[in-house]
Formats: C-alpha cells, sequence, structure tokens
C-alpha cells in the first residue's frame, strides 16, 4: 500500500484546547509508507497551520532512537506498537490503509502533561542527581587499563546502560513505577568496579528520591521490559533489590560524615 | 582587525605544559566569587560546566532540551580517538596530531591541535573512572577500532553508541555537580542573546520555551558549547533542534565566524527517500572497516537496479567497482570522509547509481561475513565448515559489531543489511567552521568562549571520524577550565554584574523586537517550508561541489527567500504563556538565512579546493581537490554588520612550523 488514508484520534491539552485535555479526531490523507511517525506527524501540522490551526505538540530530537526525547502512546503502547522501537524509528509501514490510530501523551503523576503530547520528565534528572554517578572528578582518573573488566560485566553494565531515560517504562506501568530507570542505573554503575565502590549508597539514593517524586511501586507487571525501545531488562531490578535490601542493612549513613581531618 | 591566536611560544611539544604551569590561577575563596554561565549541555558544555563547578566557580548551565542528557553528542556513533597506542601499532601523541593536521587539509592551527592529541588519552582514563562502558576484550582491557584517514587502531568505542556513553558519562557528573550546588541547570531554556558590559561578555538572554518569558541572567564569563550549523542545509544527519542562533547571536554582537563554509559531508548515510523527509541518518563510518563501498561498472546494470529489474546480488563480482579501493589503495574504504563522498558523487553523476533516485551506492558486507565466519570456525575447530555454517558465524560476528546500525538500517528502509548490501549516500553531518576562538577557547569578545562544535578551532578544512567527540570533551575537561582562569583572575574584585542594568534592558528588548516582528508578519507559508527551500538551495549550490557561478547565484537566492520570509511566514500561536515550537523554529530559521549567506559568502572567497570545501574550479587533472597554499593558508574570520553591508574578512595567517605543507595522498 504506497499512499494510506488514516484517521488520527490525538490527544490535544493546553493551548486553543481545554486544559484538562481532550481527544481530536484529524484525517489525514496520502501518508506514505515510508515515512516515519514523526514525520506523518509533521505532515498533519503543516495541514493544521495552512488551516491557521493549532499545531500539535509533540517533543523529539535526534529522530534517530537514541537521545529519548520522544514519547506518546500510540494505540495503547509508549512509543508504538513494534519492540524494541522508539517513536521516531516507527515507519508508516506498520500501518494499514484505513487505520485510526489513537495518540496520547505518557500518563503518570509524575510526568505531568505541559501541552498536548509533551510531558515533563524532569523527575528522572533529580533521580540521577540523587547518586547515579561515580564521584570521580575532572583529572582524577587513573590510566583506562589499570582496572581490568570482564567482558561479561562490561557487556551486562552497557546493556543497563543503553537506556535512554525516555520514560516509557513509567509510562507502561499501571503503578507508574520508576524501577526499570533506576534499576538499571544502579546495575550499570554497581557492574562496573569504578561504580561499585559506592553502589549501596546509590541505591538507597536514588530509591529515596524515586519514592519522593511519587512513582508507583514494582509489582512484577514487566510491562516495562515489554515496552522499553532499549529492551532493558528487568533482570536489572532484581539486581536493584538486591543492592538495595543488603545496602538498607549494611549500610550505615554515618558513614557519610568523615569530618576534618586536622 | 588583527587577530593573534596567543599561540604561547615554545617547542611544539612543550606550549601546553609550559603554559599551563605559568597561566594566572583563581584562588578556591575567589573562585565561589564568580559566576560562569554555560550554554548548552552536550558534551562540551556537559563537561566543562561539571568540571567548573568541581572547581569551585558558580556556574549557571542552559539547555534547550527538557533534560541535559539529551543534546545531539548523544547520536554520535563510532567512537573517540585517543593516543594511547594500547594496540602497540606505532601510535603517539605526535600521529594523533599529524594525521589530524593532515586530515583537516592544513587548515587548523598546529597547538591547538597537538593540545587536543596531548589530552586526548586523559579523556578515555576520566570516562573509564565515570563509568563508561567501552568495549573490552576478553582479557579485561580496553578494544580499539580503526577510523577513516589514520593507518592506527585508536578509536575506543561503545558499540555504536559512543556519543551516547560519553554524553550519559559527563551527564552524570554535571548531576553530581547539580546535586551539590556548584551548577544550577536550566532545562527548556534557550539563549538568544549574548550581553555585552564595556565590551566584555557578562550574560545572556534566555527565553523559557514553556512561559515564553525572556530572561536576563548575569555572570563574569559566559561560555558557549552550541554545537553547529549543520540544519542551515535543512536535511542533515544533525538532530531536529541543533541550530546556529546562540553562536550567530555572539556574530552579531562582534564575534568572528571563522570558515563557516567548512562543512562536512558525511558518506555513508541512508539516502534520502521522499519530500516529507524531516532529516537523515548516518550509518556509522566504523561500518567502513569492514563494508565494501562499490557501484556496478555497467550503466545499463545500475540503471536495471534503479527499476527494479536487478538486484545487487545479480551482479557478478567481476561487474562490481570497488571504487575506492580502486582509486585509493593505501587506505582503501578508510580514506577520509570528504575524499569518500566525493568519489561517491562522481560515481552517482557517471550514472551508476543504486538507488531509484539515482544517488546511492552499495555498502557491502558479505566478505567480512564470510572471512569473520571462517575464523570464528576456525576457534571453534571446525575444519571444513559448509558455507551456511561460515555464513551463520559470520554474522553473528557482525552483529556483535555492528548490531545495532543493522538493526537501524533495517527499521528505517525495511531491507535487511546481513543480506543485502546497504545503500548510502553522503548527507551533511558536521561544521568545522565555528566561532573564531584564540589559544584560550575564548572568542575576539573577552569573555566570550566557545567550546567544541561551535568553535572553529581543531579540524581545518574535514575533520576525522571519531575526533568530535575527542574535542568536545578535550575543552569540556581539560581546556576550558584552565584558559578560563586568565580571563577569570582579573576579576576577583568585580562584584556580580546586575541583570537589571541598562545593557540587559537592551539586549532583552532587542530580543522582544525579533520575536514582535516575526509574530507580526501572519503570513501564508510555514517556518518548515522556507527551511526546506533555504536548505535546498544550500545544498545545490553550497554542498559537496561549488563553483563561482552557483554560489553567486544562491547568495541572491537567500536574500530572496529571507525577505519572503519577513512577509509572508505564519508563526501561530503566542509568543507568551504557551509552548510554542513554532516560534522556537522561526527564530532559528531566521538565523540561518544569515549564517547561509555568510557560507556562500566564504566559499566564494575560497578559491582553493580542500577538505570539504570542494570549488570545482580548483581541482587536479585526476579530480582531487587543489589547495593553493600560497595564498589560502589563513583562517577567515568574518564580521557581520548587518544585510545592508557585506561582511568584513579578517584573516588569522596559518603557521605550520613543525608539519611540512603536501599535497594530501591516500592513494
Amino acid at each position: 500500500m504506497e499512499n494510506m488514508h488514516l484517521k488520527l484520534k490525538i490527544w490535544r491539552q493546553g493551548g486553543k484546547f481545554p486544559q484538562k485535555g481532550q481527544f481530536v479526531t484529524y484525517e489525514l490523507d496520502n501518508v506514505s509508507e515510508h515515512m516515519s511517525f514523526l514525520e506523518m506527524l509533521d505532515v498533519l501540522n503543516e495541514k493544521l497551520i495552512a488551516q491557521r490551526e493549532e499545531p500539535v505538540a509533540f517533543e523529539h530530537d535526534c529522530r534517530e532512537g537514541i537521545c529519548g526525547t520522544c514519547s506518546m502512546v500510540i494505540n495503547g503502547h509508549p512509543h508504538g506498537p513494534n519492540s524494541g522501537t522508539t517513536t521516531c524509528q516507527l515507519h508508516m509501514r506498520f500501518f494499514r490503509d484505513g487505520d485510526t490510530i489513537t495518540v496520547e501523551p505518557f500518563r503518570a503523576k509524575s510526568f505531568p502533561v505541559i501541552k498536548d503530547l509533551v510531558v515533563e520528565r524532569a523527575a528522572f534528572d533529580r533521580i540521577i542527581q540523587a547518586g547515579g554517578f561515580v564521584s570521580v572528578n575532572t583529572g582524577q582518573a587513573q590510566d583506562a587499563n589499570a582496572i581490568p573488566v570482564s567482558k561479561e560485566s562490561a557487556t551486562v553494565a552497557f546493556d543497563a546502560a543503553a537506556c535512554i531515560g525516555c520514560g516509557a517504562c513509567v509510562a507502561a506501568c499501571p503503578n507508574a513505577s520508576a524501577m526499570l530507570f533506576v534499576s538499571a542505573k544502579v546495575s550499570h554503575l554497581a557492574m562496573l568496579p569504578q561504580g561499585k565502590v559506592e553502589a549501596k549508597r546509590r541505591a538507597l539514593a536514588m530509591v529515596k528520591q524515586m519514592d519522593l517524586e511519587g512513582f508507583g511501586n514494582c509489582s512484577n507487571v514487566t510491562a516495562c521490559e515489554a515496552e522499553c525501545p532499549k529492551e532493558i531488562s528487568v533482570e536489572n531490578i532484581a539486581r536493584l533489590n538486591r543492592e538495595y535490601i543488603s545496602a538498607a542493612f549494611a549500610y550505615d549513613e554515618k558513614e557519610e560524615k568523615g569530618g576534618g581531618a586536622g | 582587525m588583527a587577530l593573534n591566536g596567543k599561540v604561547p611560544a615554545g617547542n611544539l611539544t612543550e606550549k601546553w605544559t609550559k603554559y599551563r604551569a605559568s597561566m594566572p590561577l583563581v584562588a578556591p575563596n575567589n573562585k565561589r566569587r564568580l559566576d560562569i554561565i554555560v550554554v548548552g549541555s552536550g558534551l562540551a558544555g556537559a563537561a566543562a560546566a561539571a568540571s567548573l563547578g568541581e572547581l569551585g566557580y558558580n556556574v549557571k548551565c542552559f539547555t534547550f532540551h527538557d533534560s541535559p542528557r539529551r543534546a545531539h553528542s548523544i547520536a554520535a556513533q563510532g567512537g573517540i580517538n585517543a593516543a594511547k597506542n594500547y594496540r602497540n601499532d606505532g601510535d603517539s601523541t605526535y600521529r594523533l596530531f599529524y594525521d589530524t593536521i593532515k586530515g583537516g587539509d592544513y587548515r587548523a592551527r598546529e597547538a591547538n591541535v597537538y593540545r587536543l592529541a596531548e589530552v586526548s588519552a586523559s579523556i578515555i582514563d576520566q570516562a573509564v573512572a565515570q563509568g563508561v562502558p567501552f568495549a573490552r576484550e576478553y582479557g579485561g582491557l580496553l578494544d580499539n577500532r580503526s577510523f577513516g584517514g589514520v593507518q592506527v587502531s585508536r578509536t575506543f568505542y561503545a558499540r555504536g553508541q559512543t556519543g551516547q556513553q560519553l554524553l550519559i558519562g559527563a551527564y552524570q557528573s554535571l548531576s553530581r555537580q547539580i546535586s551539590l550546588g556548584t551548577v544550577e541547570m536550566y532545562n527548556r531554556h534557550e539563549m538568544l542573546d549574548v550581553v555585552l558590559v564595556d565590551g566584555k561578555a557578562r550574560g545572556i538572554i534566555a527565553r523559557n520555551l514553556l512561559t515564553g518569558e525572556l530572561e536576563r541572567h548575569a555572570a563574569h564569563a559566559v561560555v558557549l558549547a552550541t554545537g553547529g550549523y549543520g540544519n542551515v542545509f535543512y536535511l542533515s544527519t544533525n538532530a531536529m533542534m541543533c541550530n546556529v542562533t546562540a553562536a550567530w547571536r555572539s556574530v552579531r554582537r562582534g564575534a568572528l565566524m571563522a570558515n563557516p563554509c567548512f562543512t562536512q559531508i558525511h558518506p555513508t548515510c541512508i539516502p534520502v527517500s521522499g519530500d516529507y523527509q524531516s532529516k537523515l541518518t548516518l550509518m556509522s563510518e566504523s561500518l567502513r572497516n569492514d563494508g565494501r563501498v562499490w557501484v556496478p561498472k555497467k550503466q545499463e546494470d545500475a540503471a536495471a537496479i534503479r527499476s527494479g529489474h536487478k538486484n545487487a546480488l545479480d551482479i557478478p563480482e567481476e561487474d562490481r567497482d570497488y571504487f575506492l579501493e580502486r582509486r585509493y589503495p593505501a587506505f582503501g574504504n578508510l580514506v577520509p570522509r570528504d575524499v569518500a563522498s566525493r568519489a561517491a558523487k562522481v560515481a552517482c553523476d557517471e550514472g551508476l547509481g543504486v538507488a531509484p533516485t539515482g544517488l546511492a551506492v552499495y555498502l557491502d558486507f558479505s566478505a567480512a561475513i564470510e572471512r569473520y565466519g571462517r575464523s570464528k570456525a576456525g576457534v571453534m575447530g571446525l575444519h571444513s565448515p559448509d558455507q551456511k555454517t561460515v555464513i551463520e558465524l559470520g554474522e553473528n560476528v557482525v552483529e556483535e559489531k555492528y548490531g545495532n546500525l543493522f538493526a537501524m538500517y533495517e527499521k528505517i528502509t525495511g531491507e535487511n543489511p546481513y543480506k543485502m548490501p546497504m545503500k548510502i549516500y553522503p548527507a551533511v553531518h558536521y561544521t568545522m567552521g565555528g566561532l573564531w576562538v584564540d589559544y584560550n577557547l575564548e572568542t575576539n569578545i573577552p569573555g566570550l568562549f566557545a567550546a567544541g562544535e561551535c568553535n572553529f578551532s581543531d579540524h581545518g578544512a574535514n575533520r576525522l571520524g571519531a575526533s568530535a567527540l575527542m574535542q568536545g570533551l578535550a575543552d569540556g575537561y581539560f581546556v576550558l577550565p584552565y584558559t578560563i582562569g586568565n580571563f577569570l583572575s582579573n576579576d576577583i574584585r568585580t562584584p556580580k554584574f546586575d541583570p537589571n542594568s541598562a545593557e540587559f534592558m537592551q539586549a532583552e528588548a532587542d530580543v522582544k523586537g525579533r520575536i514582535d516582528k516575526l509574530m507580526g508578519v501572519q503570513g501564508k507559508q510555514s517556518v518548515e517550508s522556507f527551511h526546506r527551500r533555504l536548505g535546498k538551495i544550500m545544498w545545490e549550490k553550497c554542498g559537496m561541489a561549488r563553483n563561482a557561478e552557483g554560489l553567486t547565484a544562491a547568495r541572491r537566492q537567500i536574500q530572496e527567500l529571507r525577505e519572503e520570509f519577513y512577509k509572508d511566514v505564519f508563526v501561530p500561536g503566542s509568543a507568551t504563556g504557551d509552548y510554542n515550537p513554532e516560534l522556537e523554529k522561526a527564530l532559528r530559521v531566521a538565523d540561518f538565512f544569515e549564517m547561509g549567506e555568510l557560507m556562500v559568502i566564504d566559499a566564494l572567497n575560497r578559491e582553493e579546493s580542500c577538505g570539504g570545501h570542494f570549488r570545482e574550479e580548483h581541482r587536479t587533472e585526476e579530480g582531487e581537490a587543489l589547495r593553493d597554499d600560497a595564498n589560502f593558508a589563513y583562517v577567515a574570520a568574518w564580521a557581520y554588520n548587518g544585510w545592508d553591508t557585506d561582511p568584513v574578512l579578517h584573516k588569522e595567517e596559518l603557521v605550520f612550523e613543525n608539519v611540512e605543507l603536501k599535497s594530501r595522498s591516500y592513494k
């Protein structure tokens, strides 16, 4: 099917639309199967602009699946129905002529809607700021090959580090839990000797911030893994739980207060 | 204006060490009293903001993204160079320096490039310490691969996502400083002007993208790390929001734009498929380690492929032209980007292109799959494996090396690159030109610094693969945190600047004037449509090949289009009280018009071919770029004073004391 006709049911909120939001249906002709989903929305927006209507606000940037900016729930799935794919890499050849496509923002209390399909995900930044780093200043590093890291550990660390911070895991979870995101960062750093040193402190601090941000609890639904565009594994959640439990028992906050050595 | 690069005296190999040891410092108690604004949170910006915060300065960092983890550095795929010589293959600081100078076609400043090579090793150390999961070998040590334009393996990588992993490392360091209170982060803020007080940069005007409000931010110094201007071409591998506004607004306040015509066209991108296309996707240069580039030898075969009557597998080996291997036997498929891009264009111009548009060549992995398959079979002790097993094993090895790139290719094109060669074509990827800076990375406006892709400093007329990540992080972690002290050491008694002073109020009023002007047009055509038309002019007349006639016409067309833009653009919504991405785009496109015109003027002025700048009037008999060192061994730094007067050229002569200027040969 070269050129499709589609019906788009899109969530509009803010601007000229009600603050509480509503679905608005648009018809779009001549959609090429080679377009990406976002290019299809570009075409819709150009049409709306030509009719002097307000274009649909959506976030996007790299359009190659790595920056994590694009979001939206397409036909009930964060980033659309294809596994391991961000919205920007979803192509229209996966849809059929005459389809009705429902497009909504990520929905979670901790991701408030800004406008239409745009949500605020700064809560993720604050979780990283709570401890998702290695405490090393510029210039302190020793030679990169001084500590060998097994290929296996590096691979597991990489698989977790591939997270793009898009928030699909939260949007997919019935509890709006951020456990996959948090566990990916905890695993990434705990699997490497450079990050192992402060692993317990990190796990405690990040989980605490996650709770403060109002994300829900994990009840092992694993929809997060299924919808993650980078296919981050829920094994990371198990790893976080182990890290967290051992930290909660073993880690003494007083270790923090070193005091001056005179 | 006399341009002084402020290169320290002494031997090339000792300049940086001696300079660093003798430059004035700011004591820790004084650092706390000094404010620095960093605009941008990509590799250069995040690294600089984090490092300056660690040193004890008060830093404000601005990004137009929703988070500092999204900058376009994240999309860099292939790797980062460093002169570690872990391969024992003859690499050294000097060799990295030399390769970069030569790769840049002798149009970069020697001292800057040597310093870059010197600090490259520390970047890898720093990244590993941050937890960047670089590729490793079974012994637990770091792996390397090769990139174009070099004959050693010095590229460190993290699958095909090296930029992402390095940016996350820098983002984590930045996040740590935010939590410690040394860096204040401003997400969703776009810089729309720089504010000068007594001729020095002392702040910026930023627009809160959610509310539309303009904000005045004061500091003792301003660092721009705002990336390149490749989106002048509309279609490029850059992210959609990449723009020149921060740099260009500095030019409008007196900063010089250096070598704007030096743009990099990357040879291996997924070809354009239709008019609706919004951006182009890169296929990493690392693929040329194993992929072989070819077109059919016969025009009739190419025509049959274009019309769908044949495919790549129908063309027998003897009817294929592996044109890079044929033309450049010493470097083969790993020639630098400018050379590979032009060769692909020549093949397509000769009617040998393989996509329906005629604009594509093949990148073929079948030989690599077979080679790796045989080797893997050997490792597994299979002595006479059948062809099917070999291919299977080989595909597994290739998947391990390039899996995410192959998957991306298949997602976009719907074709399986393990079975059918990729189709690729050159696309705009990087801009070597940028704000003119001296050895301190300071522009000609005192207190205004530029780091990463937004400065012009290290890559000459062509950047080598895996050197952008290196330069961004070198500037941010290991150069700027030192050199900014040179400027700030004179300001330790200077009180904080008042963002309500006349200079700030005037700059804010100027920005408001620009916004009102665009909102007031209420014409009929979308911002996007103007951007596309500008991009088409730039690509056709100031792209891979340029000539005086085309450039002259382009300048006129850009001016006409700009006039039309200000008469007929339609920006919907309102400027305040609302999130309005169309207005953001309009402000950026308005600056692309001026930048685009300056690129054309620079390309017209540079009557030679070098690196990514290929003037058809200046080529050798074999069709290679013909430099003119006698007349053009200089940095062209332009002052721009508005539409009514021609930009003024200032020259910084390039002095080569350590390398001999030679015709660049990869044969």
